[in-house]
């Protein structure tokens, strides 16, 4: 339950609380992009949801395993071929190897949909190829590499999947919200200066507002959690410490 | 080649009149992210250019060996490369501005201005306007991005700089201007303030 409620936190954080494009600022060439039809930016919204998921789990796969300081695929290639004297860390090569696996799921996700969904193929459009450069994506694969630095505190991988599909449907909830008002901003008569672009970026500095009422749920949510989980390890004290009272008593 | 701009167009080109925050409007996630206080700004602009020039100097180097249907992975993993090399210059020697850059260095990867001007210029032309070409656009991206550092710092925390310039006897610092919604508001009252003057340049051509 405890795990449970720890992910939840975690979806929630990523989705909501530090929402990838309002908060963080990544993915913003799409979201001003293609958020001026509202099915189109849905459409866009799930394609990013769909790789950044499956980036994510490559990317967790790739850093756990061989990419970060003293991963077990490190120590073993470099046992193979015999090198010594250097500590094994090729983080030097994620970034290469992050574009890589991005560019290489968009490729995998494009060829999938065209073979066995193609109405959805159709839906998705020109979208699937644009998201190799989406920023979103890399985000992702980064936040992911930074929780499996510290030995400590672990990501595991579904820490890593509740992340990045928390991230994604963040960015479709935004990416979407913000496609139902521009369509409500074609019929309106907005200063000439303020056409296109720096319209949207008001909308977005609203919209972000509304968003950054989020932040008090973050630490409300874990105070709670950890309220929960101390309560409940106080109980377990205080059934443990009672026990030895009452024999005392008992033997009084 | 012979209708391709020279070195000195390129370089002016890429400063004011296809400025890539406020003309080409690429590159908003760094644009909007770290402009929270004038030194990260200036140094995210550097970064930038730095991969700017020597991903257009590669490219332009390698621009009749690139087979055209790869050309995209190409540009991506020269960039990559680079900005691998900022990124640790930047952990070794500023460590404090790389903390408070965080991710948005290794982003550079997939700032669309890098990858538009390999495509637009470095891929055609030789190495001379290309690499006018990087520095002009690093440098309109660094006017860019200063102007909204300049605007956030002011309000939001009554300095520039570092220094402090509205003294807090008279002035009430806008938290919202270095939160979020702070970045937005300033980018979309800038660029509405530039599309202002650029259509009033216009009109006064078009009355003369």
């Amino acid at each position: 339950m405890e795990t449970f409620l720890s992910l939840l936190l975690l979806f929630i954080t990523a989705a909501v609380i530090n929402n990838f494009v309002l908060i963080n600022f990544v993915g913003i060439c799409p979201f001003l992009g293609v958020s001026k039809k509202l099915s189109s930016a849905f459409g866009m919204g799930l394609a990013v949801t769909f790789v950044m998921t499956i980036a994510g789990l490559l990317s967790w796969t790739f850093t756990y395993f061989i990419l970060r300081p003293e991963a077990p695929g490190t120590v073993w290639l470099f046992n193979v071929f015999g090198v010594e004297g250097v500590a094994p860390n090729l983080s030097i090569l994620s970034y290469l190897v992050y574009i890589f696996v991005i560019a290489a799921s968009v490729q995998f996700v494009e060829m999938y949909v065209k073979k066995f969904f193609p109405p959805l193929y159709k839906a998705f459009g020109v979208f699937l190829p644009l998201i190799t450069t989406n920023c979103a994506i890399l985000f992702a694969c980064l936040e992911i590499m930074k929780r499996l630095q510290d030995p400590a505190n672990l990501w595991g991988l579904t820490e890593a999947m509740v992340y990045s599909v928390g991230g994604g449907l963040g960015f479709t909830l935004a990416i979407t919200i913000m496609a139902g008002i521009r369509e409500e901003l074609e019929l309106n008569d907005i200063p000439k200066p303020f056409r296109g672009v720096g319209i949207a970026l008001l909308t977005a500095c609203i919209l972000a507002m509304a968003f950054m009422g989020f932040s008090g749920v973050n630490s409300g949510l874990s105070k709670w959690l950890k309220k929960e989980t101390t309560e409940q390890q106080t109980a377990a004290d205080e059934n443990g410490a009672a026990q030895p009272v009452d024999v005392e008593k008992a033997t009084n | 080649m012979n209708d391709q701009p020279t070195a000195l167009e390129r370089f002016w080109r890429g400063i004011i009149p296809e400025n890539p925050t406020y003309r080409q409007v690429l590159g908003m996630c760094p644009t909007l992210a770290v402009t929270t206080n004038v030194q990260g700004a200036i140094t995210m602009a550097a970064a930038t250019t730095f991969v700017l020039v020597c991903a257009n100097i590669m490219v332009s180097l390698l621009r009749n060996l690139i087979k055209p249907h790869l050309r995209i992975l190409v540009f991506t993993l020269t960039i990559a490369t680079f900005v691998t090399i900022a990124d640790y210059f930047l952990q070794a020697f500023m460590p404090e501005m790389s903390a408070q850059l965080g991710p948005y260095i290794p982003l550079i990867i997939v700032n669309c201005i890098i990858i538009s001007r390999c495509e637009v210029c470095a891929s055609k032309q030789s190495l001379v306007p290309a690499i006018a070409d990087g520095f002009g656009q690093g440098l309109g991206f660094l006017l860019g991005l200063c102007s909204i550092a300049v605007v956030r710092e002011l309000l939001g925390s009554g300095t520039l700089m570092g220094f402090t310039v509205l003294s807090e006897n008279f002035w009430v610092n806008c938290g919202i201007m270095i939160l979020p919604p702070g970045a937005f508001l300033t980018l979309g009252c800038l660029m509405a303030f530039f599309n202002w003057i650029g259509s009033k340049r216009q009109e006064k051509k078009q009355e003369n």
